[in-house]
């Protein structure tokens, strides 16, 4: 196979890792939404979770998104 | 070639300098780190010169930065984390969000799209964790990675995990915050590139640029969100990280 088309399969397998991340991102999201709307009171007290959950979770997808586009620039 | 998306990324030396063998030149890296330094310094001093009781504008947004932050180390690490690690988990988001916001100007270099940057602070934090956990805790600090309530049948894989976990922690922390602005970055430029790419493809190109050129404006708003975020995110890990020094075993 040609190096330069294996090369772009890899960053397409590469950016499927993002999916995950989309998923878990979704996940944190939705249940912070019904946890917030049972009790809005308490809501505001854990937005520091939130955003931490998001950030590490988010943070899985980002280093996908980075194999994929040093694939496609850098190699 | 200028729509080549790692350009922007490129040290270029603007004072070449050497010394003693090492290669020590004011690059366009180095001078947008110590603007970011200097921009934070000078707008809390300008800031919190007055000292009113009843703030200005400026002073308004440094004591809510002030607050915001204090509330966080508070949050996370307890009072004994604010009166050792408040100036240091300060200085480290400031920074971090100095630097980010001085990267989302056209053609600004941003200095934490750099591993080697991210990693000395991830680093730095890493070592302070170690060193004052066992200044403070002695042979306590080990109880970190020995989580209490486990079965002994299990307890050796989940002591192994924690050390394992325990060492990947600088590697998280740097790259998050690395490979965040990085990506934005690259994915900013990818998309810019599309605007004269479909503009290059005749009238209908033209009306067609308008759709990347949308998505630009909208991912460029996005960007800023995560360069407060990831500041955020850094000097709250920071603050996590630090209390595993204060109160090992707590967690």
């Amino acid at each position: 196979m040609d190096a330069e088309a294996a090369k772009l399969i890899g960053a397409g397998i590469a950016a499927i890792g993002m999916g995950g991340a989309g998923i878990g991102v979704g996940i944190i999201f939705g249940n912070f939404l019904q946890g917030a709307l049972r009790n809005p009171s308490e809501a505001p007290k854990q937005f520091g979770n939130l955003i931490f959950g998001f950030a590490v979770t988010e943070a899985l997808g980002i280093f996908s998104l980075l194999i994929a586009l040093l694939l496609l620039f850098v190699f | 070639m200028s729509n080549d998306p790692i350009h922007q990324f490129h040290i270029n030396p603007i004072v070449p300098l050497e010394v003693a063998g090492a290669d020590a030149s004011l690059t366009n890296a180095s001078l947008f780190m110590v603007a970011g330094v200097g921009l934070t310094a000078a707008f809390f001093y300008w800031a919190m010169k007055p000292a009113a009781l009843v703030p200005g504008r400026a002073q308004v947004v440094a004591e809510t930065g002030y607050n915001f932050i204090h509330g966080m180390v508070r949050d996370a690490a307890g009072d004994e984390g604010v009166k050792r690690f408040f100036p240091f988990v300060f200085t480290l988001f400031l920074w971090i969000f100095a630097a980010n916001m001085l990267g989302m100007f056209p053609l600004f270099f941003t200095p934490t799209s750099q591993i080697v940057v991210t990693a000395t602070m991830a680093l730095m934090v890493f070592l302070t964790v170690i060193v004052v956990g066992l200044a403070k805790n002695g042979l306590k600090f080990f109880k970190l990675f020995v989580p209490s309530g486990v079965p002994i049948y299990i307890l050796p894989f989940v002591v192994l995990i924690e050390i394992i976990s325990f060492f990947s922690r600088p590697l998280s922390h740097a790259v998050r915050l690395w490979a965040n602005i990085l990506a934005g970055h690259l994915v900013l430029k990818v998309f810019a590139g599309f605007v004269p790419m479909m503009a290059a493809a005749g009238a209908v190109g033209i009306i067609g640029s308008l759709l990347p050129l949308t998505m630009t404006v909208a991912l460029y708003a996005l960007e800023f969100l995560v360069a407060f975020l990831q500041a955020y995110v850094f000097a709250l890990l920071t603050c996590i990280y630090l209390n595993d020094a204060l109160h090992p075993g707590h967690h």
